[in-house]
């Protein structure tokens, strides 16, 4: 049994580690907390020069041709850094939805751009409150143009092509649905930037009126596509919050070994060292189950819905779990604007948030065992 | 057993309900019920203003400091009374907020350890909320832990001179006094090295700065001390007894019962009631139904726990430590229910502000409930405050009890 | 990344499996599957008998403690193939509960501290089974706290005398050898005095008495030891250095990895499966979906967690104290499981008889046993202590009693 990254993997999470640490500090992410800039540009196009945008796209779209495994390693340190780009928008998303149903000219388009740091990407999906459904998508596909809102896209305000989930039909099947590539730069679409809990990633309302798009993938396939898109982004979306979650307890750790108390480090009480152990049993339980997803996703194992499931649901809880837990151990430091903590507890809010929330992938991790159960 | 009122209270209640329809703010009634946690602000008006003005109103017609005696701008009521004052006033309480610590720990301190003309001097403009005070006891290294505070009191003639920090004081930037709590002698174990003072805040050398908090919002300062002088006169107990009169200054806090703790309950229900997901209305979804539930027994516990709590009051009994169990129960069950309703909500559960469903407030709510599992005794103090004074559980070992001051470490490693 | 052998660990696997193919006790595999925590019987047969056999039969063909050297029983295998065969014995595997503690605790122990002849002579029955072996750590006075214990050894001539009581001795009613800890020295601190000893559980003295647990069952004993009579030569270490010979026990116990904690999910995804519940699928509830979902990834955590400490065995690393989250986790889990799935079937929750309760009362069962899951052989306290301290470096906790002479330390909370 070989479940664990390779030497060379870990090499490449150590070198992105070290970039991250120079190029993306916390100020970086305070920066785009507190400015108007949507995302870091110069950490971005740092990101493409080191390859990493393109980690996983084949070379000959211009990426490095490595893999998932490579990618889920990436992703893990963009968590850790809390990097305030549009990676998990453009790479998981925009990306893998190309990869895996864009025409042969569409990818030679886009991935090129994605690899490079020229293109943002991102998917639009949801249309107000609610999770992932064929029947919550109005905005309206006809003649080749689209009509209709879309709220919250992820880096919205600051992506160059979007993944546009488009009805087609009203017969009430998943066919209605159809995915779309709109160029959002070429007119049509009206963007505006919402505030959001965590205003180190952009999150907008992208509004369409007669805008041109082109089809992405065979037109009554859209929501299969779209559905095999989202189990991929949710282990790199896993991934990165487990890198988050880690992070946090070492913050935690970190200042119940120097903090004192009473004469005593306060990590010497029982009542502080048992929050860190839960931390940590939290951050292993997701991490082991992200290796899974890992695993499912690199090999397209038939496992890989099941295992995308498990590994969102568990590294959505653990981020969430030790975020919180992290300022609870800091005590009122950790609730100043000063302190770092509160940067993790919106990003884990956040992330628990994007491709549907907790109950929408406990729901389905449940009927998936049971599918399985069944067949 | 019954919540009834005796015929005493019943008489007491409706004078209350009727003087408070006929004199309480009404212009502000519908923002200040909607106000959710962490976000006590009026879009039209300064709240300390209005709140300033409605003490007024309140001390002009005696119904300001109930409790405490008519000679210091009281109404020597009994507890009971005041916690009835509490429950007709309604929202309005919101509005007092600048003047709960001044009414609840500065107050009972200066009236126990002041000098008379200091009493008759402070007391009334406190209850009247002319003059605001607050508590200066917080340190950055001192917080769970208060007697490990380092703000420095020497002695200089007839007065101190005051070096240090403080942290966490709630309303120090509109304060006129405070309660300040300095180390005196660092050469004794920590707690025999402290006395306490009060003093104008307006005093050369003293400093306020504003703490942005990790949600945004700005409730707290830190207070810089540079060579302040304090006349020795406003000394409250004796030189070195600090922690005790500091004991009575945080006892009086915990009297402040019945006043409602918000725990998210009635907001998450009400949205839930309205809210439609892809699975129906909210409300009707087993899932749901199985978190509101929780929540609802742990709310109405908290309810019923504050009553059991009144009716020892009005059988003249004093409350005890167990109303720790209020913010213990209610800091996390916010949090809880934040974030459970950012997950109904789906990907727009991570939009804020107006932007969000509900104008936000879930999400208000969650990024403030970390302050408040820590503001005012930690999770983890309050669960040994149930351990050891409710459950006779013995007490943490202290390594730095009987330790000088200056000797006791002050890096963990 | 993937979860293959390479090409030597699956030549072992496919002999392992087929051996066991052939010779495993298969009338009782369907009783053993179904056996969860707090049940497990088989019908018309001696769990203890069968189990003998099955290890008799396994050390005869030379799987038996694969990891031991082969001339004390064993089969000189690496900690991988170890865990490859536990995988491929599956359901067998329940069989050899009455072996784990003189497997992976009393064997390493004689192994490091007894001598040649002793191992030769007690370790090939203790792997095959012939004999079984008890450890005698725990009493009325040192749980948690091992190092609190009071049985006294006292030296006289070439031997020891013993006095004192053991409690919580898993299986001491058909064991036939165990390993005991003593105090030696009262006037020295607590950990400085102990001794390490083994000895024949039929040596005149030595009285065991079941405890009758919470669940109504009796796997645990109390020992009694009165005057009881151990040679000098039976000693494991030095005299007064039993703290560090009982470390080496229990990090034993440790290494046992890749062994599955049992956390009732398995069983609670299946009723819910098959239970209805108002005329619907219980699994198409969306309440009890979400609570499922929590456990599933639980569950699922658990299960790779202990893959990739195989990994680590598998490149030929030792896996360190972060197993220990393994029992934290599973405890409390199939405590909830159990209490949940009696909620699901209402009042009827309630009957525990295995002839009218719901799935044979499994869910009972395993409620009325979950308490000690979190208790036996570490608490939940503990087992977040090692965390806490050994996995992520926290300080310990203040040990008033750490320098004071044993006998000075106090006994009594109050009064």
């Amino acid at each position: 049994m070989n479940f664990e990254f390779s030497d060379d993997q870990k090499q490449l999470r150590d070198q992105a580690r070290r970039f991250l640490a120079e190029q993306c500090p916390p100020k970086a992410v305070r920066a785009v907390l507190e400015g108007a800039a949507g995302y870091d540009k110069a950490l971005w196009q740092g990101l493409a020069d080191m390859g990493f945008l393109g980690v996983a796209i084949p070379e000959a779209f211009g990426g490095a041709g490595a893999g998932h495994l490579e990618l889920c390693v990436i992703a893990e340190e963009m968590g850790r850094a809390l990097a305030p780009v549009p990676f998990s928008s453009t790479v998981y998303l925009a990306a893998e939805a190309l990869l895996l149903a864009g025409s042969d000219a569409q990818k030679q388009a886009w991935l090129p751009k994605i690899a490079s740091g020229a293109a943002i990407g991102t998917l639009a999906l949801f249309e107000g409150p609610g999770n992932p459904s064929p029947r919550a998508i109005r905005l309206g596909a006809a003649n080749g143009v689209l009509n209709g809102v879309k709220t919250p896209v992820a880096d919205g305000a600051i992506a160059d092509f979007a993944i546009v989930a488009a009805r087609v039909g009203s017969s009430g099947r998943e066919t209605d649905i159809a995915l779309h590539l709109v160029d959002l730069k070429a007119g049509g679409v009206a963007a505006q930037t919402l505030a959001s809990v965590d205003p180190s990633r952009n999150q907008a309302e992208l509004t369409f009126t007669d805008c041109k798009a082109e089809p992405l993938g065979a037109a009554n396939e859209g929501w299969s596509i779209l559905t095999r898109v989202l189990d991929r982004a949710a282990v790199l979306m896993a991934f990165e919050q487990v890198g988050g979650a880690d992070r946090a307890l070492e913050m935690g750790r970190d200042y119940a070994l120097d903090r004192v108390a009473f004469g005593r480090p306060i990590g010497s009480f029982q009542a502080v060292k048992h929050i860190l152990a839960d931390m940590y049993v939290a951050a292993t339980l997701a991490r082991s189950n992200c290796y899974y997803g890992a695993w499912a996703l690199s090999t397209d194992a038939g496992e890989l819905p099941e295992a995308a499931a498990t590994a969102r649901i568990s590294a959505t809880q653990a981020f969430q779990h030790c975020s919180k837990q992290n300022i609870q151990v800091h005590g009122g430091m950790g609730f100043t604007w000063e302190f770092d903590c509160h940067l993790y507890y919106r990003r884990s809010n956040a992330l628990a948030l994007a491709l549907g929330s907790l109950s929408y992938w406990e729901d389905q991790l449940i009927e998936r065992m049971r599918k399985k159960n069944a067949a | 057993m019954n919540f009834d009122d005796t015929p005493q209270e019943a008489a007491f209640r409706a004078k209350a309900r009727e003087w408070i329809a006929a004199n309480a703010p009404k212009d502000y009634e519908a923002e200040l019920s909607q106000a959710p946690l962490g976000r006590i602000a009026l879009k039209s008006a300064n709240i300390v203003e209005i709140g300033r003005a409605w003490q007024q109103k309140k001390f002009d017609a005696g119904w300001s400091c109930l409790h405490w005696p008519k000679e210091y701008g009281g109404h020597g009521a009994s507890p009971i009374m005041r916690v009835i004052w509490q429950q007709e006033e309604g929202v309005y309480v919101k509005l007092t907020h600048p003047f709960t610590i001044g009414e609840g720990m500065c107050g009972p301190t200066l009236m126990a350890f002041g000098h008379e003309a200091d009493k008759q001097r402070y007391l009334p403009r406190i209850a009247s909320g002319e003059e605001i005070w607050c508590q200066l006891f917080s340190e950055p290294s001192a917080g769970s832990d208060v007697a490990g505070l380092r703000t420095r009191a020497e002695p200089d003639g007839d007065g101190w001179i005051v070096n240090g920090q403080k942290i966490w004081t709630s309303g120090a930037h509109y304060s006129d006094y405070g309660l300040l709590f300095a180390r005196t002698d660092p050469d004794v174990p920590k707690h025999k090295g402290l006395t306490m003072f009060f003093l104008d805040m307006k005093s050369p050398g003293v400093e306020v700065r504003p703490i942005k908090q990790a949600n945004g919002m700005q409730e707290f300062n830190e207070v810089y001390f540079t060579d302040v002088r304090i006349p020795d006169r406003q000394r409250l107990g004796a030189v070195g007894d600090g922690w005790n009169v500091s004991l009575t200054t945080l006892m009086n806090e915990r009297m402040s019962i019945g006043a409602r703790l918000a725990t998210g309950f009635p907001e998450i229900f009400a949205f839930c009631s309205d809210f439609v997901t892809e699975h129906g209305p909210a409300i009707e979804d087993r899932a749901v139904r199985a978190k509101l539930a929780e929540w609802a027994v742990k709310a109405s516990g908290l309810k019923y726990t504050a009553y059991r709590a009144m009716s020892a009051v009005s059988r003249g009994e004093r409350p005890g430590p167990e109303n720790s169990i209020g913010k213990l129960v209610a800091g996390a069950m916010v949090q809880d229910i934040g974030a459970f309703a950012m997950d109904l909500q789906g990907a727009s559960g991570v939009l804020a502000g107006t932007d969000a469903e509900a104008a936000g407030r879930f999400q208000a709510m969650e990024l403030g409930a970390p302050g408040m599992r820590i503001a005012g005794g930690t999770d983890e103090i309050l669960r040994n405050i149930i351990a050891e004074r409710v459950l006779g559980l013995p007490g943490d070992i202290r390594v730095d009890k009987d330790v000088p001051f200056n000797r006791i470490p002050t890096k963990g490693r | 990344m993937n979860f293959d052998d390479t090409p030597q660990e699956a030549a072992f696997r496919a002999e392992a499996r087929a051996w066991i193919e052939a010779n495993a006790p298969k009338q009782y595999q369907d009783e053993l599957a179904k056996a969860s925590l707090g049940r497990f019987t088989l019908a018309g047969a001696n769990v203890l008998d069968v189990a003998k056999a099955w290890q008799k039969k396994k050390a005869d063909a030379g799987w038996a403690c694969l990891h031991w050297p082969k001339e004390y029983g064993g089969r000189g295998s690496s900690p991988i193939e170890r865990v490859i065969w536990q995988q491929e014995e599956g359901v067998f595997g329940k069989l050899g509960r009455m072996f784990i503690i003189g497997h992976g605790m009393c064997g390493p122990t004689m192994m490091a501290y007894a001598s040649e002849e002793h191992k030769r002579r007690y370790l090939p029955p203790l792997a095959s089974g012939e004999k079984v072996w008890c450890q005698l750590f725990s009493e009325p006075a040192g749980g948690s706290d091992v190092a609190g214990l009071r049985t006294r050894a006292e030296r006289d001539g070439d031997d020891w005398i013993v006095n004192g009581q053991k409690i919580w001795t898993s299986g001491a009613h058909y064991s036939d050898y165990g390993i005991l800890i003593t105090r030696t020295d009262p006037t020295v601190p607590k950990h400085k005095g102990l001794t390490m000893f083994f000895l024949d559980m039929k040596s005149p003295g030595v009285e065991i008495k079941p405890i009758k647990q919470a669940n109504g069952q009796s796997e645990f004993n109390e020992v009694y030891f009165t005057d009881v009579r151990i040679p000098d030569s039976q000693r494991l270490g030095a005299v007064n250095d039993g703290w560090n010979v009982s470390l080496t026990t229990l990090m034993n116990e440790r290494m046992s990895i890749g062994a599955s904690v049992a956390t009732g999910f398995p069983e609670l995804f299946d009723y819910c499966n098959d239970l209805v519940i108002d005329g619907a699928p219980a699994i198409e509830d969306r309440a009890v979906r979400a609570k499922l979902a929590n456990w599933a990834v639980k569950a699922s955590g658990l299960k790779y967690t202990a893959f990739r400490s195989i990994s680590a065995l598998s490149r030929g690393e030792r896996p360190g104290p972060e197993n220990s989250i393994g029992k934290l986790v599973a405890g409390s889990m199939i405590q909830e499981v159990a209490t949940y799935a009696l909620d699901l079937q209402g009042a009827a929750g309630v009957v525990s008889d295995p002839a009218h309760a719901e799935v044979e009362g499994k869910f009972q069962a395993m409620l009325l046993r979950s308490p000690a899951t979190r208790v036996e052989g570490g608490t939940d306290e503990i087992l977040r202590n090692i965390i806490a301290e050994r996995v992520l470096g926290l300080p310990g906790d203040i040990r008033v009693d750490k320098d004071v002479p044993f006998n000075k330390i106090p006994t009594r909370g109050r009064g």
